[in-house]
């Protein structure tokens, strides 16, 4: 063993997994942004009375449209009731609607994408043709008109409707990124060691091709929630009273509020806007660290 | 008594939408039996890749077809066994060495697992149990500090580890056959001997059958006993590698072994087989080789030359057989 230790130091400082591209994450100020606000979001969707104490139903209409104050640091709406508060209660709903539906999409293009790619075929034809149906659909009038069927809507009603029509895209993706892996040598090398279709599938090719798939699930996420706050500007999101960013920006931009009182449209407008815009930093962020070619 | 391994005039194409199918191989036939070890020989591009992977079963599906032939394994016909019987064979009773150790190893998964793979596939073993007989393995191919270097990555390997690698996925199984497919082309020359020194050995000592795929005529002639020479996806010549050598009966054959640098050729050109080899989308008419020939006569431009045994053990593709033989007795 003492023969060994110095003729191959590496041998001992090598421990456990070498590091991998993730941990240099970190590194990027940008990233660590994004993360932050990724995290203090998810608190607030997890646990809102950890950031405020006020019941976002306490509502005084004397109050209305009035800015902020000390213990109100977002002022009040129209009804009165304090912002802040409605804010951080907002938070869940958003937060639901766009991760629920990049969840559910990337399921269903893993699992989809990588039938159709892997065996081809009938399997491959029959869901390529519903892939192309779906992008054949224009997207914005199709959801306008199937969220309009329905009289009381929930996150999910919204969630199914974003799924239906995101899945189409992630799973070509996906498809094509199984198609390239799947003629790879070492795909061949472990054919011919007699390893069964879905062991080749599920051990060798989905873990080399799913890393396009899930920078674009995390980078859909801020699409769907911006989507959540279209619809409801749009009428055919959700209605109070739940509470919802979409909801809070569909208020004030209704009868010209927000040109009495901006901040009732600035608020949500940014707490959205940052937090998708984290998503987006966060999926460009992993696609550098999981794409060796595209890591500068 | 059967050999082995029997290919018997096995034929294939690849065909793609809109073109007409290209023949690949035609006709090959060759022999493997224990113990044995056969050199393919040829330039890229004559099909003894394909060969391999028609034997492996790994060639793309719907792109090839199998247009005739057999492949016999141990009594069974490689080409017609259901799916999961093949994959009884592939990996434990034939097995393979891919040319690029690099790209024949799953990037992802360490190196340990890839091995003990088999015999969680094989074997029914559980993980623990596979894990140590992967790194016994790897101990069996000396690779230094195995149990250290179980769980790292392909990447972090040099090519003649990861070679090495490979080898021992192989092996793992103790298979009946080996098919080595230009296993030392990405090495260096120093890593390349090493190589074909474990190769030899370990075929040797467990009595295995080797299919060497390679074009280094050296490495041939070293560890093959004999040899089997493809052209445009055809057998030019086959027989025992040593009477082969000392009298090709093909021309090709002959220019393959006038190619080799000797000390006759110090300060002049090297010789080289004059011509390109022919696209097998248009193969010339007659024998494929007819174009480049020293020996080509009318009869070479219009009809096939069958591969003739003409002696023991020994047959070529070739309608001049005598003539090169003769002229290679003379020692032109």
């Amino acid at each position: 063993m003492s023969e060994s230790s110095i003729a191959m130091p590496a041998a001992r400082a090598r421990q456990g997994r070498p590091r991998s591209g993730l941990r240099a994450l970190w590194k990027s100020p940008w990233f660590d942004v994004a993360a932050l606000i990724i995290l203090v979001v998810t608190l607030m969707a997890l646990f809102p009375s950890l950031f405020t104490q006020i019941d976002p139903r306490d509502c005084d209409l004397s109050m209305s449209r009035l800015g902020p104050e000390p213990g109100h640091i977002m002022g009040f709406d129209i009804q009165g009731c304090d912002y802040w508060s409605n804010i951080v209660y907002g938070a869940r709903t958003s937060l639901e609607v766009g991760v629920y539906t990049a969840a559910i999409s990337f399921v269903i293009a893993l699992v989809a994408g990588s039938l159709a790619g892997y065996f081809g075929g009938v399997v491959d034809s029959v869901i390529s043709w519903t892939s192309n149906v779906i992008l054949g659909i224009p997207v914005g009038i199709a959801s306008l008109v199937i969220l309009y069927q329905f009289r009381s809507r929930t996150v999910w009603t919204i969630v199914l409707v974003l799924v239906l029509f995101s899945w189409a895209a992630t799973m070509r993706y996906m498809r094509s990124s199984v198609m390239q892996v799947k003629n790879l040598e070492y795909i061949q090398a472990a054919r011919g060691l007699g390893v069964g279709p879905w062991r080749v599938l599920g051990s060798h090719v989905i873990p080399n091709a799913v890393t396009p798939l899930i920078v674009m699930t995390t980078l859909s996420v801020g699409a769907g929630m911006a989507a959540e706050a279209g619809f409801s500007i749009l009428g055919v999101g959700l209605k109070l009273p739940a509470f919802s960013w979409g909801i809070q920006i569909a208020l004030a931009s209704q009868d010209g509020n927000w040109q009495i009182a901006p901040l009732l449209m600035f608020f949500p407008a940014l707490m959205l806007g940052l937090t998708t815009l984290a998503f987006v930093v966060l999926g460009e962020s992993l696609r550098d660290a999981l794409d060796p070619k595209a890591r500068r | 008594m059967t050999a082995l391994l029997d290919v018997q005039n096995l034929s294939l194409e690849f065909r793609s939408p809109g073109n007409p199918p290209i023949a690949a191989l035609q006709d090959v036939s060759f022999t493997l039996d224990r113990g044995e070890t056969l050199a393919v020989l040829g330039e890229s591009g004559s099909g003894k890749s394909i060969t391999a992977k028609a034997i492996m079963g790994i060639l793309p599906k719907p792109a090839s077809r199998i247009t005739g032939g057999r492949i016999m394994f141990d009594g069974y016909d490689l080409l017609s066994l259901p799916a999961p019987r093949l994959r009884q064979v592939q990996g434990a009773r034939i097995a393979m060495v891919f040319q690029d150790a690099l790209s024949a190893l799953n990037p992802v998964q360490t190196v340990a697992t890839q091995i003990a793979e088999l015999y969680r596939v094989h074997r029914g073993m559980g993980k623990r149990q596979a894990h140590a007989a992967a790194v016994e393995m790897m101990r069996a191919v000396r690779i230094p500090d195995a149990a250290h270097r179980a769980d790292d990555y392909p990447f972090q390997f040099s090519g003649g580890m990861r070679q090495r690698i490979m080898i021992a996925m192989a092996l793992a199984l103790d298979p009946d056959v080996l098919i080595a497919d230009e296993p030392t082309t990405a090495l260096d020359a120093t890593v390349q001997a090493q190589i074909l020194e474990l190769l030899g050995e370990i075929t040797e000592r467990r009595r295995m059958a080797l299919l060497m795929i390679t074009h280094d005529l050296g490495v041939a002639g070293q560890l093959a006993d004999r040899a089997l020479v493809m052209y445009a996806g055809r057998v030019a010549e086959s027989g025992p590698i040593g009477s082969m050598f000392d009298g090709p009966a093909h021309p090709y054959t002959q220019g393959l072994l006038g190619s080799i640098p000797s000390a006759a050729h110090r300060g002049g050109d090297l010789p080289t087989i004059q011509g390109l080899p022919p696209d097998i989308a248009r193969r010339p008419p007659g024998c494929s080789f007819n174009p480049r020939c020293g020996y080509a006569t009318e009869e070479c431009r219009t009809g096939l030359p069958a591969l003739d045994r003409f002696a023991p053990e020994r047959a070529a593709a070739c309608h001049h057989k005598e003539e090169v033989i003769a002229r290679a007795a003379v020692g032109a």
